[in-house]
């Protein structure tokens, strides 16, 4: 019999309506699987206990019939998402010791059906970077390993890519601001959505940028990914800009059937100097979707590249003013003071001892941007460029693109520690792919598609239109077929 | 538009980030770096155009002018690092 934990949610689900397994069997082979896999650092805080009560319970529901469909399924949590009575650090020094005294909208969502919480998860902190390096807990591991060499896989949702792609759990919650389900999912052969602005409730999830910011799946498949956006989605009257519409039966409309459907390829993502293998596989991708019967057309977005300028006023701006309320009153860490300081010397060491290097630097920079004599020049003419860049979009939609195919990231995973000593632009082109998704407000789903020439995963971004997640699934799903990707790290850890 | 010590220890103090006077260049070396990279955005035409204030197009919704929560008051200051006698604890703020 295969491992239990290494399925996926469809699988798990049907074996536990089926009756072939239990919750507490399949949660005791995740917590035997993450108890091993220590090397990889991708669970921070484990919760066996919770997750062996909340198994039986689970199980309880299936045996009196009342099993939504993640019920009994045992899953990772990002730190990111605060958990009731479960320390919740997004990552970070300055939130050590914080126990929050609610459950965020999304996780609530998630064990109200009967899923299963395994522990959370590790990150990039207050999830700034595209690595996993910038977390207090050091780095997540990628389980793909081709030599000597320990890489990234991804951030800010490093440890749910890692966990999903090394089967500690069957799926995982991770968050994206500007690339961070969607580039970890693809340096770990997994799929990983990010829905459209307002479909998650980002109510209870430690806010970075938060006009960017939208919680999705990590996951084994695309149907997984279905299935688990459903549950995680719906109107919440506690996040004012969570949208009041109903949520569709994802795997339902997940049809795979393209026929008809025209899909663009934009010109401006042929960067200069991207590697031949990630142009190859994208022209692949296409030749797939062209084969199970969409039309393939050339679309232009002109202002592409202007989104990751624009997303690096707009988000350390808005993470400036979100990270304000870490100030050592309220929650996590206060700083030691020394005879004679008052609140500001309070405020300001507190914020120097809890907050990493590169958390400091966008705090600064969006600090910056929004002063008085510089806010026109820089925060609202990124705001403009924004309005440009959803526009570039609305054009391709109106003229009957269903959904556009790009490459998720420009390269696959790369070594921890190979960026530390380059400059943090270089860090940033990482989202250079995915951070106009953010800017635009639109769902974007990373699909695995091959491997690399020594022989790592890497994968293609699609983009829907606005709430059609379910034709995005349908799409993905096809390139999933095609792609027929089984490949699966060895495990070495 | 170059960024001086004298300015980023403006930026630091305006953050409330507390950085030492040595650390000073670095960081405005580095402000240098990523606003060098956004200056890009002046090569857009943006006249006329709107700033962004929502992504999607939605009003925000309102509520009933009513209490709808509230008498947490064990629950609110149960992280505080310092909390006493039903309050937040600061480091005195007036002489």
């Amino acid at each position: 019999m295969t491992d239990l934990n290494t399925l996926g949610l469809a699988e798990a689900r049907d074996a536990l309506r089926a009756r072939t397994t239990t919750s507490k069997e399949l949660t005791a082979a995740c917590l035997k699987a993450i108890e091993g896999a220590g090397a990889l650092n991708a669970f921070v805080h484990h919760t066996p206990e919770i997750a062996m009560e909340q198994a039986a319970a689970a199980d309880a529901r299936i045996v009196e019939g009342d099993a939504p469909a993640m019920c009994g399924l045992p899953i990772g949590i990002k730190d990111l998402f605060c958990t009731k009575g479960v320390p919740s650090q997004a990552g970070s020094r300055i939130l050590e010791g914080f126990l929050p005294e609610y459950e965020s909208t999304v996780s609530g969502n998630l064990l109200g059906s009967g899923a299963v919480m395994l522990g959370k998860l590790n990150m990039d902190e207050f999830a700034m970077g595209s690595s996993n390096e910038t977390s207090v807990y050091g780095n997540a591991i990628n389980p793909w390993k081709v030599d000597e060499r320990q890489l990234t896989p991804g951030g800010s949702s490093g440890g749910s890519a890692a966990a999903v792609a090394a089967d500690l759990c069957l799926a995982a919650t991770g968050t994206d601001t500007g690339g961070s389900i969607r580039q970890p999912a693809a340096f770990t052969g997994t799929v990983g959505i990010k829905p459209t602005y307002g479909r998650c409730s980002r109510w209870g999830v430690v806010a970075f940028a938060s006009s960017l910011d939208q919680a999705g799946p990590m996951t084994k498949s695309v149907r997984d990914a279905a299935i688990m956006l459903e549950t995680m989605c719906g109107y919440d009257p506690k996040d004012s800009t969570s949208a009041d519409l109903a949520v569709p039966n994802f795997e339902a409309l997940m049809t795979g059937d393209i026929r008809g459907k025209k899909i663009g390829l934009p010109k401006e993502y042929r960067m200069d100097g991207m590697p031949a293998e990630i142009d190859k596989l994208w022209a692949d991708g296409a030749d797939m979707l062209r084969d199970a019967g969409a039309e393939i057309v050339d679309i232009s977005l002109p202002h592409t590249k202007y989104a990751l300028p624009a997303y690096y006023v707009i988000a350390p701006a808005e993470a400036s003013s979100n990270l304000a309320r870490y100030d050592g009153v309220r929650y996590g860490h206060r700083a030691t003071l020394d005879a004679g300081d008052g609140i500001t010397e309070m405020y300001e060491k507190t914020r120097a001892e809890g907050f990493g290097p590169e958390v400091q630097r966008r705090v600064m920079i969006g600090t910056y941007v929004l002063s008085a004599g510089f806010y026109d020049a820089y925060y609202n003419r990124a705001r403009r460029v924004r309005t440009l860049i959803k526009k570039d979009f609305e054009d391709v939609f109106a003229a009957g693109v269903d959904a556009i195919l790009t490459p998720a990231t420009p390269s696959s995973a790369f070594g921890l520690g190979e960026m530390t000593d380059v400059d943090p632009v270089q860090m940033y082109l990482n989202d250079v792919f995915t951070v106009t998704v953010n800017m635009a407000g639109l769902p974007g789903i990373s699909v695995p598609v091959g491997l690399d020439s020594k022989g790592l995963p890497m994968g293609l971004q699609l983009i829907g239109r606005p709430w059609e997640e379910g034709d995005l699934l349908s799409s993905a799903y096809a390139l999933e077929k095609a792609a027929g990707f089984v490949a699966k790290p060895t495990k070495w850890w | 538009m170059s960024i001086d010590t004298s300015t980023a220890a403006r930026v630091a103090k305006l953050a409330r980030i507390k950085v030492e006077d040595d650390a000073l260049p670095a960081l405005a070396a580095e402000f240098n770096n990523i606003l060098g990279f956004i200056e890009q955005l002046n090569e857009v035409d943006v006249d006329g155009v709107e700033p962004m204030t929502s992504v999607t197009p939605q009003r925000l919704k309102r509520r009933l002018d009513v209490v709808s929560d509230g008498s947490q008051q064990q629950a609110v200051l149960k992280n505080s690092p310092d909390a006493r006698e039903g309050f937040f604890a600061v480091p005195k703020v007036m002489e």
